[in-house]
């Protein structure tokens, strides 16, 4: 078990080197000089001279990437260029409604997404099997901002039900909070509902056919206890790596969705900084993101160690 | 880490399995979907109207015999603006899909082969593969001002990884055939054994992830358009189309939709594609996740 996760510990932090190089190759490859580029279209020479002096771009590119993971490895993400505010304070200003909108559709997904999946799997070939996997194909093939203005169309300005948009800090009260989240949730889960529902799906039917399950039906266990105790327990390892890849297809997600509902979070940060070609901010959502990426699989891939215990062997 | 051997998948499809399967129905419909979208974009030009030519008095006005999905804020025709919109999402699709193959194919036969490479090659992609691909390619299409070719090549980078890793696993287990074995052993230089011996068995796959990878660029593009890092923003694209409009959803809806009803019908189609095509190739193949 320990060489198993002093594997995966390693692995991780190669990744994270790995991902932090490219961010920083990202900015220093990018046409022309970066302090040109930070500087605007109008600059004088000294000015530029004077970024980068400041930004230390005359040492060689490893010294300036050593100081630049110093930096990170302190918390320091640089200074945005248009407010001049540290980045890591803007980021942290705008995690509660990106950390709110992530968790309430992972809750939402996986809790439906399981659900449709053991079911389906559970009635194979059916009518019910069918059109719950139909449903799930469109899941893939329906982008998040169409959906999105969709669910407005209806449920805001025909229907009137539900605020068309923004935000309401937990603060200011949890109905509210959570009425400002149901659309943007649905809009963002609905291909992590059909990616999470498929391999539900797939991994029960796998499980299903085992002897064991034919087995604890023959000594008579009530149904629900076959399915959920000794089908999905088995079937549980394929489910939660999926929900750990998917993460990723839940944060470019998360940019859009922001910028459909108008949500003031780390999506929306990064969308604004594109316009004003803010760099900093870009390189310290990127990181944040990918770090949040690889941490939760590398969570995952922890969890198999309760989930598989032949790893534990191992 | 990602990926690992020890986090076995099994295979997603979009689609139901038999008896849905059996006749490959859905192959049937995606691609003839696709083929008439595809004409009806090659023929922009010649059946629509001027898709920038904007109208003030014309602005908002309902789908009529004159415009068939109605005009958006400024009172340009929107069915002349999804027509040529096709034309950006196909193409882009279409070239990200053949320059993600080629390039992962070179770079996964490498990996696969050379064992030194590999190691390095490895890490850097899963340095990629941990960056989320619609920031990558947000970061890409900033640093460089955005062109059409920009936007190709940012939303191949981030696909490489996915065909490299694929290429690599066949040409691992292909290169253990008796018949590669007996090609070295008659002295077949490492090139020619690379292109005549190994790369053909990576085909099937190839094809089926290239279809993959076309939907998911389609995607991507429109994201990017609909976030303002995606095409240029005189040039009508699905994306940049639901972007403006969206402002006017109350009032034209239409101007939204149209796009975006293309939009889902296209990425359906080629999916439905993509999945016929490895029920016929290549069953085993995983799909992989954007």
């Amino acid at each position: 078990m320990l060489p198993y996760v002093l594997k995966r510990l390693a692995s991780t932090v190669i990744v994270m080197m790995t991902v932090s190089v490219i961010v920083f190759l990202l900015l220093h490859l990018a046409e022309g000089d970066p302090a040109v580029v930070i500087a605007g279209d109008n600059a004088t020479s000294e000015q530029i001279e004077a970024i980068r002096h400041k930004l230390g771009l005359n040492d060689p590119l490893i010294v300036q990437f050593m100081r630049w993971t110093g930096q990170i490895v302190q918390g320091d993400l640089g200074v945005s260029i248009f407010s001049n505010e540290p980045v890591i304070k803007l980021i942290g200003q705008r995690l509660e409604p990106t950390l709110s909108l992530a968790g309430i559709t992972m809750l939402l997904a996986i809790s439906i997404a399981v659900t449709t999946g053991v079911v389906a799997a559970w009635r194979a070939g059916s009518m019910l099997d069918h059109l719950l996997m139909l449903l799930s194909v469109m899941g893939f093939s329906v982008p998040v901002f169409v959906l999105g203005y969709g669910l407005i169309y209806i449920f805001a300005i025909h229907l009137q039900l539900l605020p068309v948009q923004g935000y309401s800090f937990l603060a200011d009260g949890f109905f509210p909070w959570l009425r400002h989240l149901i659309m943007p949730s649905v809009a963002l889960g609905l291909a992590y509902i059909a990616l999470i529902a498929r391999i539900t799906r797939a991994s029960m039917l796998n499980v299903l056919n085992e002897d064991f399950i034919r087995t604890a039906h023959a000594k008579g266990l009530p149904e629900g206890m076959v399915l959920l105790r000794h089908g999905l327990r088995n079937a549980a390892v394929p489910i939660v790596t999926i929900i750990g890849i998917g993460i990723a297809l839940l944060i470019s997600g998360v940019v859009i969705t922001e910028s459909v509902f108008n949500i003031p979070g780390m999506g929306r940060l990064v969308v604004d900084a594109i316009s004003k070609r803010d760099y900093p901010i870009i390189q310290g959502v990127i990181l944040i993101f990918s770090g949040l990426y690889v941490l939760i699989n590398l969570a995952v891939d922890l969890s198999y160690i309760v989930l598989d215990p032949r790893i534990r062997v191992r | 880490m990602i990926n690992s051997p020890e986090s076995p998948i099994p295979t997603v499809s979009v689609l139901p399995e038999a008896p849905f399967r059996k006749s490959n129905y859905w192959l049937w419909f995606g691609l003839s979907v696709l083929s008439l979208i595809s004409l009806l974009a090659l023929l922009a030009p010649l059946i629509a109207n001027d898709p920038v030519l904007m109208q003030p008095i014309e602005r908002l006005k309902p789908p009529s015999a004159r415009f068939f999905f109605g005009t958006d804020g400024l009172g340009r025709d929107v069915f002349a603006r999804t027509l040529h919109g096709a034309r950006v999402s196909l193409l882009v699709g279409l070239s990200v899909a053949a320059l993600s193959i080629f390039l992962g194919l070179v770079i996964g036969l490498l990996a696969g082969y050379f064992s030194r490479v590999d190691a390095i090659i490895s890490r850097a992609l899963d340095g990629v593969m941990a960056i989320p691909a619609i920031l990558l390619a947000i970061a890409l299409v900033t640093l460089t001002r955005g062109s059409i070719a920009v936007v190709v090549l940012a939303i191949t980078i981030p696909e490489i990884p996915r065909v490299v890793r694929l290429v690599r696993s066949i040409v691992l287990s292909t290169r253990e055939e008796p018949y590669v074995e007996a090609a070295v052993a008659a002295g077949t230089t490492t090139p020619r054994l690379l292109v005549r011996h190994i790369l053909p068995s990576t085909v099937p796959a190839l094809i089926v992830q290239a279809s993959y990878i076309c939907a998911s660029a389609i995607l991507i593009e429109a994201s990017l358009s609909f976030l303002g890092a995606g095409v240029p923003s005189d040039i009508p694209s699905w994306g940049n189309m639901i972007a403006q409009s969206r402002l006017h959803l109350g009032r034209a809806p239409w101007s939204v939709f149209w796009p975006g009803l293309a939009l889902a019908l296209v990425v359906l189609s080629v999916n439905l594609v993509g999945d016929g095509l490895r029920d016929r190739l290549d069953p085993h193949l995983q799909r992989s996740v954007r």
